[in-house]
């Protein structure tokens, strides 16, 4: 069983010129906030020991450390904003209200994952919470940041995008290019850089001419602003304004959020490129521990309440951890779901490796009658005039046959195309010669 | 029917779909005021205003980028690059996120994307503005490619991208742009995806022709019908994913030769794709191995008299078709 390390509240003493002069919001707001990066601290924490055991395969990049940036800005958000988000992704679907037990399921690659096991670790997506995504192409979400800001614009709504992304991610091309397209067009886009000073193992000063990322947009017209990514009501502000003012005035606001992760870049990681004694003083500044002791410190914690609201973010996460292990895995003629929208141009379409769920030759399947081929999909309309019927890799593939489908069906069946039913021609010959 | 311009065609099929639906908006480099590099998009500005047809910087990976982002958030763009050889810089965006975005996220959005770009040799462009690469796209599962040969079809076909929901890669031609044809003038001319088109009837060999292709092809089949007294089946296949193969195997069992025609490079082309799933489909029918006519295996030349050389012509298809002939 995992031991989690305790957040040790008393140990510490804050220096004056630590504390921030962020506002705190309502007591019960605040205890939400510190709840939910506990959550994320304890689930990141949990996964890393799911993938240890194997139970998460791939990738797996924690956030540890990082949790009032991505707590500070889901925050700032109205629940009608998309947010979006990088490969590093757990924490930001817990934030935007994502269930752990999705979140989980999903690193376990289970049919209840956020993204159906289709995506894993660094493609979690939540549509109903306008969690628009993690990507795992550094600077890829950039433009769809920006298009979704378009969207917003062209359909006349209040609402915003915050698209987060890393150092590492402010020297491609796409943030260049978005920078410029956002402020040229007025979008409403707030584009937060969590600058945790490496990417991957290369350290900012050694990636970036101008390390003080937050001036990387002037030049595009995209004003920037600066926050304690430690400190989570710092964040929270400094995005509720940019928001506000992306919102009013129509424009791009980029901000850099100072914070660290305190493990690897990914579990893989033996972290040669920093000192123990780094990662030791940003440990010191802990957010949420810092954030605890600020709420004791003003009353809005009372005494054990810390302690009993860990404990019930590590109740829910066995609770996500149980979930994930009895979720089954998709099955194998799901694989093919959801590569298109089937529909009136495409019913299913030619797979020259078609795998699943047992090996088939496509001659077999299309000799096959249609509604006798597992799934029954095929392709077909009441558009269709010409003998067209690629039959896809069907099996699997939902049922959205309706009625006049049906019908089209049964012409197919009876053999619109007489030498569909003469592979008997050729399997006698292919049997001897294999012989 | 009216005849019309290939690119009138292309033009009167997005100005219908922007009549039609609110959400159909178009983003591109010089397309606005401009009028487009090839006058595909000429007159939508003023017809539609700034906000519905949007002049871009020339930052290809990041406006397909944004025409990704918007079609997961409730439009319909159609973005246009100015050559295939662009959308190299949009490869990206294109098949990381345009294609995969709906199977990743567990089918929770979709991506009713079109980007138009046009391809082909034949206006000394040199090798980085005249190459074919139908290929690419093709490769790609979440992807609808594809390539018209005809005014009628460039509109049909243009029309059907834009009401799918997927991400469509509608490939155009340049030295099309400018020929006529025969167009329905009705506004719900739509081609279906996956019909491919006999466009001449025969007995003797099938040439399947690719996107410009299908004409020479055409060129091809009256040689051999004139000089040969062959009767050559010719057939478009207009939309490379989804492909109306059972047409082509059709055509096959009648005439027990295929020839792939196709401007594209040969290694791991669209005729190399075909010629596979033909050989594995209708093999027993076949009576000479698949031929493949293609571009030569070489970056495009500048120079006429080399560049001429480099794609293909009927003289090659007629000689291509013959081989398959010659036992008989």
């Amino acid at each position: 069983m995992l031991r989690y390390r305790r957040f040790e509240m008393a140990e510490r003493v804050v220096a004056p010129e630590e504390r921030t002069a962020a506002p705190l919001p309502e007591p019960e707001r605040a205890r939400e906030w510190l709840a939910t990066m506990m959550l994320i601290r304890r689930f990141e924490e949990r996964a890393g020991e799911m993938y240890a055991k194997a139970k998460v395969g791939g990738f797996l990049h924690l956030a540890i450390g990082e949790e009032a940036t991505i707590l500070g800005a889901a925050r700032a958000l109205r629940p009608g904003d998309y947010m979006i988000s990088t490969y590093r992704s757990h924490g930001h679907a817990l934030a935007r209200g994502t269930a752990p037990e999705a979140v989980m399921a999903e690193l376990f690659g289970r049919v209840d994952g956020c993204s159906r096991g289709r995506g894993g670790s660094m493609h979690m997506f939540d549509l109903q919470r306008r969690f628009m995504g993690g990507y795992g192409i550094v600077g890829g979400n950039l433009p769809l940041a920006a298009g979704m800001g378009m969207a917003c614009d062209y359909l006349g709504t209040e609402d915003a995008v915050l698209c987060t992304f890393g150092d590492g991610a402010a020297n491609q091309g796409t943030f260049g290019e978005t920078m410029n397209l956002a402020a040229l067009w007025r979008l409403p886009v707030v584009f937060l850089v969590s600058n945790n000073q490496f990417g991957m193992g290369t350290a900012l000063e050694r990636h970036s001419a101008v390390t003080e990322l937050h001036k990387r947009g002037e030049s595009f017209g995209v004003p920037g602003l600066r926050c304690d990514g430690m400190d989570v009501a710092d964040t929270f502000t400094v995005c509720a304004q940019a928001l506000e003012r992306s919102r009013s005035e129509r424009q791009p606001v980029l901000i850099e959020a100072r914070t660290y992760r305190f493990r690897g870049h990914s579990m893989a990681d033996p972290e040669e490129y920093r000192t123990r004694e780094q990662v030791e003083q940003w440990r010191a500044r802990d957010p949420i521990v810092s954030f605890g002791q600020r709420l004791s410190r003003e009353g809005v914690l009372g005494e054990g309440e810390l302690a009993r609201l860990d404990g019930e973010a590590i109740e829910r996460v066995d609770r996500a951890v149980d979930f994930a292990d009895s979720s089954p895995f998709p099955e194998p003629p799901s694989l093919y779901d959801d590569v298109y929208v089937l529909g009136d141009q495409v019913g299913g379409w030619y797979s020259v490796d078609a795998r699943t769920p047992t090996p088939h030759r496509g001659e077999d399947e299309r000799a096959m009658p249609r509604h006798q081929l597992p799934g029954g999909a095929g392709y077909e309309s009441e558009h269709t005039t010409s003998t067209a019927r690629p039959i896809g890799a069907v099996q699997g593939l939902p049922d959205e046959t309706d009625a006049e489908e049906s019908d089209a069906e049964e012409t197919d069946a009876e053999g619109a195309n007489p030498d569909r039913a003469r592979p008997d021609r050729a399997r006698p010959d292919r049997a001897e010669r294999e012989g | 029917m009216a005849s019309v311009r290939y690119r009138e065609a292309l033009n009167q099929a997005l100005r219908e779909e922007m009549h039609r639906d609110e959400a159909v908006m178009l983003m591109g480099e010089d397309i606005g005021v401009f009028n487009g590099a090839f006058k595909v998009t000429q007159g939508l500005l003023e017809e539609f205003g700034e906000r519905r047809v949007r002049d871009t910087p020339i930052s290809e990976n990041t406006i397909v980028g944004m025409g990704v982002g918007a079609a997961m958030t409730g439009l319909r763009p159609v973005v246009e690059l100015m050559t295939v050889n662009f959308s190299l810089l949009a490869l990206d965006q294109i098949v990381n996120h345009a294609a995969h975005i709906r199977y990743m996220f567990g089918g929770q959005v979709k991506v009713p994307l079109v980007v138009r770009m046009p391809q082909g040799a034949g206006h000394q462009l040199g090798p980085t503005h005249s190459h074919c690469f139908e290929a690419i796209y093709l490769h790609v599962p979440g992807l609808l490619v594809a390539a018209p040969s005809t005014a009628a079809d460039a509109k049909g076909l243009l029309k059907a991208a834009i009401r799918d929901d997927n991400p469509v890669i509608f490939i155009e031609h340049e030295y099309l742009y400018g020929r006529r044809g025969e167009v329905p003038e009705d506004d719900d001319h739509v081609q279906r995806f996956g019909e491919a088109a006999i466009r001449r009837e025969g007995s003797d060999v099938t040439i399947v022709g690719v996107s410009r292709m299908a004409l020479t092809a055409e060129q091809a089949a009256e040689t051999l019908a004139d000089e040969h007294d062959l009767a050559a089946e010719v057939l478009d296949p207009r939309t490379l994913r989804p492909l109306d193969l059972d047409t082509i195997l059709q055509s096959v069992h009648k005439t027990n030769r295929c020839v792939i025609v196709e401007e594209g490079w040969p290694h791991g082309g669209v005729g190399a794709n075909l010629a596979a799933l033909v050989q594995e489909q209708a093999f027993d029918y076949l009576d000479a191995p698949v031929a493949r006519v293609t571009g030569a295996d070489v970056p495009m030349p500048y120079s006429k008299p080399l560049e001429e050389i480099a794609y293909p012509h009927a003289p090659q298809i007629v000689q291509a078709a013959l081989a398959t002939l010659r036992d008989v």
